[in-house]
């Protein structure tokens, strides 16, 4: 099991929580928590990471265990702590803008 | 009785005014989406109840949403918005190819007889179509594939495709307009496209009568006479007595020839409405006083409606998308400007109130004239 925390905007979006608990198949990379988390919230598609390129979007970063993942390969794995459910993976908005 | 239900887009989201056909006394719920940019906000003609809005974001980009129930909740439905094809470039500021990319929805026309379907304006301009009530949208990709393309320029506020007629006459027929490309028709459901800007002229572009390139900001036409268009552009107020084929400027003695918004009267179809603005740099009413400009004519001639606006100090800006006419009688008309407020007139503009004074900036304003 993945927690993944969301900005607040998407959390309303979704019309989730704090926290998104996601069920993964095969090893927890960005991409394939990604993945889970738009096919069970398909209004999220488009809002973290480009429909058409998959880039992350540029105001977005990730972070999980107090490290900054945000320049990680997609396909890299995710620390075994975030495997494992015991800490959240964050999508942190930029604290920014007016 | 009737009743009517305004519908405004903000920079921090979406607000709901409705009154009753007398137009006095307002409800306002929202903000509905709060803290994000709400481009436009409209009703299907076919179903009051259906409404679509435009969601964005710095941050998250486009989202778009749904109600099914007059706006008291929402469904967010789909953003993918993908050109058709390779999609080519346009002129950046600079004069250089620049690559066609989605930025966000200005404008959404839904179908005047299918609540599902809708067309949407975007940026980088282009028209999209949903026919399944927004979960998934298609390019109308002659738009781009007629040939002008490459010689699109986006305006200070990007290139954006904002105004969509449909003919309510000539189902086929379409009429849309970029800033700054100009005006194009479809007659034939938008496969195939031209530009309709024969008689514009715009003196600071390299060629001042070109096919293309013209800062169109709005375009209105009257239901009754879908064929007589009224234009208001970066320079002058224009007038088309054969959709499009050919415009003739009708300033007249409009105190500055630029602005944003232009509207029809509901019953009058020769009753035009438009908000002079100064330009270039400013963007605010001349004088520092905010007054609707009414012709009578169609044009040429107009007086100023000032009762209830305010006439010193006031620096606001009215946008393109930002005006809107009920089909009551007297039609009621209604603006919003950038300072927040949104100005009502119950008598076809000769008075004017604020029936909301301290919203964020307006982006747009629709009204639903509801039986």
């Amino acid at each position: 099991m993945i927690r993944v925390i969301l900005p607040p905007h998407l959390r309303t979006l979704a019309k989730v929580g704090w926290e998104v608990e996601l069920e993964l198949e095969g090893q927890a990379t960005q991409c394939s928590v990604l993945d889970a988390l738009e096919a069970r919230y398909p209004m999220l598609a488009g809002t973290i990471r480009d429909h058409v390129t998959q880039q992350r979007r540029p105001f977005l970063r990730f972070f999980a265990c107090e490290q900054d993942l945000s320049h990680e390969p997609a396909d890299a794995p995710l620390p075994e702590a975030v495997a494992s459910g015991a800490e959240p993976f964050l999508i942190i908005g930029a604290i920014a803008g007016g | 009785m009737s009743s009517v239900r305004v519908l405004v887009g903000t920079r921090k989201g979406a607000f709901l005014l409705s009154a009753d056909g007398k137009r006095g006394q307002w409800d306002i719920s929202g903000p509905h989406f709060a803290g994000w940019e709400i481009y436009h906000v409209k009703g299907s003609p076919a179903d009051p109840n259906r409404l679509y809005a435009s969601q964005s974001s710095g941050w998250f980009g486009q989202t778009m949403q749904r109600s099914n129930d007059g706006g008291r909740t929402w469904e967010a439905v789909g953003n993918k918005f993908v050109y058709d094809g390779v999609p080519g470039t346009h002129q950046w500021y600079d004069g250089t190819p620049h690559p066609w990319e989605f930025k966000r929805v200005w404008h959404l026309e839904p179908s005047l007889t299918d609540p599902d379907t809708v067309y949407a304006g975007v940026e980088d301009a282009a028209l999209f179509r949903s026919t399944d009530g927004g979960q998934t949208w298609q390019e109308l990709s002659g738009l781009r594939g007629h040939g002008s393309g490459p010689r699109w320029q986006p305006g200070a506020g990007g290139m954006c495709l904002h105004t969509i007629l449909l003919d309510p006459s000539s189902p086929g027929r379409i009429f849309i307009a970029i800033s700054a490309a100009g005006a194009f028709r479809s007659d034939d459901a938008g496969q195939t496209w031209q530009p309709i800007n024969r008689g514009l002229h715009s003196q600071y572009i390299p060629d001042p009568t070109a096919e293309v390139g013209h800062c169109v900001h709005r375009i209105a036409m009257h239901p009754s006479r879908p064929s007589v268009l009224f234009m208001q552009k970066h320079w002058d107020v224009m007038r088309s007595d054969n959709a499009g084929d050919s415009w003739q400027e009708v300033s007249g003695n409009l105190p500055t020839d630029f602005g944003f918004v232009i509207d029809v009267h509901a019953h009058e179809p020769e009753t035009i409405y438009v908000v002079p603005i100064k330009s270039d740099s400013e963007h605010f009413p001349p004088d520092g006083k905010l007054r609707v400009y009414r012709s009578r004519s169609g044009g040429n001639e107009w007086e100023a409606l000032t009762k209830g606006l305010p006439q010193s100090n006031c620096y606001v800006n009215v946008l393109r998308d930002a005006m809107a006419i009920d089909t009551l009688d007297p039609c009621g008309v209604y603006f919003g400007t950038t300072g927040g407020q949104v100005y009502a007139s119950a008598n076809g503009g000769d008075s004017w109130e604020p029936i909301a004074r301290d919203l964020p900036a307006v982006l747009s304003v629709e009204v639903q004239t509801l039986s």
